[in-house]
């Protein structure tokens, strides 16, 4: 956690209070919450404050804005939906791809959209999606950015194409926050999630932008202490903290981007130049997030590339991680296109605001042998020692 | 050295990777994915396993403050393992997937990983010793708990593998005393109860785990004669040695107890006989293999025989043996072909490899092809061999007692 975020937090930690409690404490803890709010509304590019709903996270504001809007589209019903179809992309987070499958149990009808090959959507045939079927669709659900490949969404089309149709759009901006610009009332969305520990913030608060006009039916019941469709006392430290971590990462956002993406692009030729056969996987410059770069290593399994990075201390991510911790074959490469051994041969490298040009260089030092070693280690699903020669 | 530990999450992996580090190693704790269970179609293989027991592996390792993975093997042991469990049921054999598992997956495609990482040898916390002979040769002997003694479902590892095998807790008394130690060092796991059942089939019923697996057909029942006693609803449910719900309404003639001595996938047949049909002097095994150095005394007829023990299930009783080599099959036969069975694949018969003979001086009963015969001298193991066929009588006279 950066010292600023670090400094608010613990502070607001030793002060204890209650901002729903009517006293003179509580009431100042209450300022120091609607502060936050403000300064997380103006960053992100709301109308007013009122539309920065508090979460605990990423995973709940999803949660709420899809099932909340879609029971709101509904009559606050799964019986008989008048308008069944939830529209989102192959490639979402789980916490979007579950919430889907879980309405499509209960009678929605769900419509993944499908992405090119580098993960981006298929503009042409959302609209076409779209405009399908607007009395029946409740609402459409798209990444701004997708977290494991760094594609950058068109949510701006979407958003003008959804607000002429009157479809409620909800933008996953997790990824996003910190790495591109967002202004909420010019992507004309109803609801986006944004969440404190992917910049730098501590775990357990995220909020949901949520328009003024939309009033999605609760999840959360007892109390509504936020605008009466979110339950739960507030965490003030968590709320100032998430906002000071806001501050620090859109002040500058500009000269901060344009840095990382000298140095992710530093990064994505020195693994071009150096790694036979490496492929980068979704787009280059302006359409990827400027901190992501990730790779398909062919013939390296990811478990054996992290590992070997690992054990020389640079730490980096195989893709998506199960509950039990099995890097699995991600659902966003098996939905780019590729097979399910490519997905294994994944290693997405994360930049951080403290990443260093020397730091890039070392991984690109680092990288060539332990491909090598991985590559000698070789795939699972190749045929063992034990079946060769021997038959 | 540099030790991989294979942590499965139990107390027993547990204590061997601390131990694995009390020894001044530089370890690393790794837990296998093996099962995978069915996602849906689009979040496709999100679904996983043993949550609990990577957690509890997790744990340790983090006690020990070694790094620790979850490697995905779960597409190997799919084919290798559960598939390969599935063909020889289907082909009427009774195999033995730990011992497949330790022969396939740890000791080869994670061994082969580990090396091409930079480790030299992998840990497990299977009770069993490797000692060296005089020339510095790994062998494999059985570990000093007998009651917990796993040399049994490692036999089939060769000299190359037990050249980077670590077994940290072999040589430990007893099972309380690796529980008392996870207690001490303050492992949660250390009162885990002990796993027995086959880790791919969770409720422990193989035969409905089976049938759901493999087409049940409707057979025959007959006795040895080729009498006609009965139906069965799908001869792999059976298993040789078995007593009860033989499905049989008529009494046998001589009043006494009938068993499963024959299960033939060919003709569908389920074959009953007495006890005594149950009894076995001679074994022939297939897919020989030595754990460390053969034994070079062994020669290859009867006259050439070595005395030995043979075992031929994880908790059975060694019996006194005498064992000799059989031909080298040089080429597998063709799969053949089940008419019962055709949608699963079942493998060739007898695969190409070395044979091997067995007399057992005390009759063996209910002996089921595929099963393993492990073959020791003393605590040492000696090899392996698949049962592909048993009969009645020995080849070699019957020993001699001393003093008789």
């Amino acid at each position: 956690m950066p010292a600023e975020v670090l400094e608010v937090y613990t502070k607001e930690l030793a002060r204890r209070a209650n901002p729903s409690a009517l006293h003179a404490v509580g009431q100042a803890a209450r300022m120091r919450i609607e502060e936050a709010r403000e300064g997380i509304a103006r960053a992100v590019g709301a109308a007013t404050s009122s539309e920065v709903i508090f979460t605990s996270g990423g995973t709940e504001a999803d949660n709420f804005a899809l099932k909340g809007l879609y029971l709101a589209r509904n009559n606050g019903t799964f019986t008989e939906p008048a308008r069944p179809r939830v529209l989102t992309t192959t490639i979402e987070h789980p916490a979007i791809l579950e919430t889907v499958e879980w309405l499509e149990s209960l009678g929605a009808e769900a419509v993944y959209l499908d992405v090119d090959s580098a993960g981006r959507l298929d503009l042409d045939a959302a609209t076409a999606e779209l405009r399908r079927d607007p009395e029946r669709t409740a609402l459409i659900s798209v990444m701004a950015a997708n977290n494991e490949i760094g594609t950058l969404q068109p949510i701006a089309e979407i958003g003008e194409i959804a607000a002429e149709l009157g479809i409620p759009f909800h933008i996953d901006a997790v990824q996003a926050l910190g790495q591109i610009p967002l202004d909420f009332a010019a992507l004309k969305a109803t609801a986006m999630t944004i969440t404190a520990h992917k910049i730098g913030g501590p775990v357990g608060i995220g909020a949901l932008l949520l328009d003024r006009a939309a009033n999605p039916t609760p999840i959360l019941h007892g109390g509504g202490q936020e605008r009466s469709v979110r339950s739960g006392t507030l965490d003030v430290a968590g709320a100032v903290a998430f906002a000071a971590a806001v501050d620090l990462v859109t002040a500058d956002l500009e000269s901060r981007s344009a840095r990382l993406s000298g140095l992710r692009d530093r990064l994505i030729a020195g693994i071009e130049s150096s790694i036979d056969g490496a492929v980068l996987s979704g787009p280059r410059g302006a359409d990827r997030l400027p901190a992501n770069a990730h790779f398909t290593f062919p013939g390296c399994e990811g478990d054996s590339l992290l590992f070997g990075l690992d054990a020389r201390g640079l730490a980096t991510s195989t893709g998506s991680a199960c509950s039990a911790g099995v890097s699995r074959p991600s659902h966003v490469l098996l939905a780019c296109g590729l097979d399910e051994d490519s997905a294994r041969t994944t290693q997405r490298f994360t930049l951080g605001h403290d990443t260093t040009e020397a730091d890039v260089d070392t991984l690109l030092a680092t990288l060539p042998e332990v491909v090598g070693q991985a590559r000698r280690a070789g795939m699972v699903s190749a045929t063992p020692r034990w079946m060769q020669g021997a038959s | 050295m540099r030790v991989l530990v294979a942590m499965s999450g139990g107390v027993d992996s547990s204590v061997a990777a601390a131990r694995a580090v009390d020894a001044g190693h530089e370890v690393v704790g790794v837990h296998l994915a093996l099962s995978r269970m069915p996602g849906t179609l689009r979040t496709g293989s999100r679904g996983c396993c043993t949550i609990e027991d990577s957690r509890d592996a997790h744990r340790v390792a983090g006690m020990l403050d070694i790094p620790f993975y979850v490697w995905d093997f779960s597409e190997r042991f799919k084919e290798d393992i559960v598939d390969d469990f599935i063909a020889e049921y289907a082909a009427g054999r009774t195999p033995n997937p730990c011992m497949r598992c330790n022969e396939r997956i740890k000791f080869a495609a994670l061994l082969d990983r580990a090396l091409a990482l930079g480790f030299d040898a992998i840990a497990t916390g299977h009770y069993a010793e490797v000692l060296r002979d005089d020339e510095g040769r790994p062998e494999l002997h059985r570990g000093e708990d007998l009651v917990k003694d796993q040399s049994y479902v490692l036999g089939v590892l060769t000299s190359d593998q037990l050249e980077h095998c670590y077994f940290p807790i072999g040589a430990t008394a007893s099972k309380a005393e690796v529980r008392a130690e996870a207690a001490e060092r303050g492992f949660s796991v250390a009162n885990k109860p002990d796993s027995y059942d086959i880790c791919f089939i969770p409720d422990g019923d193989t035969k409905a785990w089976l049938a759901d697996k493999i087409p049940m057909r409707p057979g025959l029942i007959k006795d040895s004669e080729g009498e006609v006693l009965g139906r069965h609803d799908g001869a792999m449910t059976y298993t040789i040695g078995q007593r009860k719900d033989l499905g049989i309404e008529k009494p046998a003639s001589d009043g006494k107890p009938r068993f499963v001595t024959g299960l033939d996938p060919a003709t569908n047949t389920v074959t009953v006989g007495s006890r005594a049909d149950l009894a076995v002097s001679h074994l022939t095994g297939i897919r020989t293999s030595w754990a460390g150095a053969a034994p070079s005394d062994m020669g290859s007829t009867p006259e050439t025989a070595i005395d030995c023990e043979v075992q031929i299930r994880a908790h059975a009783d060694p019996v006194p043996a005498r064992a000799w080599l059989g031909e080298f099959v040089a080429e597998a036969p063709e799969h053949e072909v089940n008419p019962i069975v055709d949608e699963v694949e079942v493998p060739a018969a007898r695969p190409a490899g070395q044979l091997m003979h067995v007399d057992v001086d005390e009759e063996l009963s209910g002996v089921a092809p595929g099963q393993t015969m492990v073959i020791y001298r003393g605590t040492r193991v000696l090899g392996q061999a698949t049962i592909d066929s048993t009969t009645k009588d020995r080849i070699t006279p019957a020993p001699e007692f001393a003093g008789a």
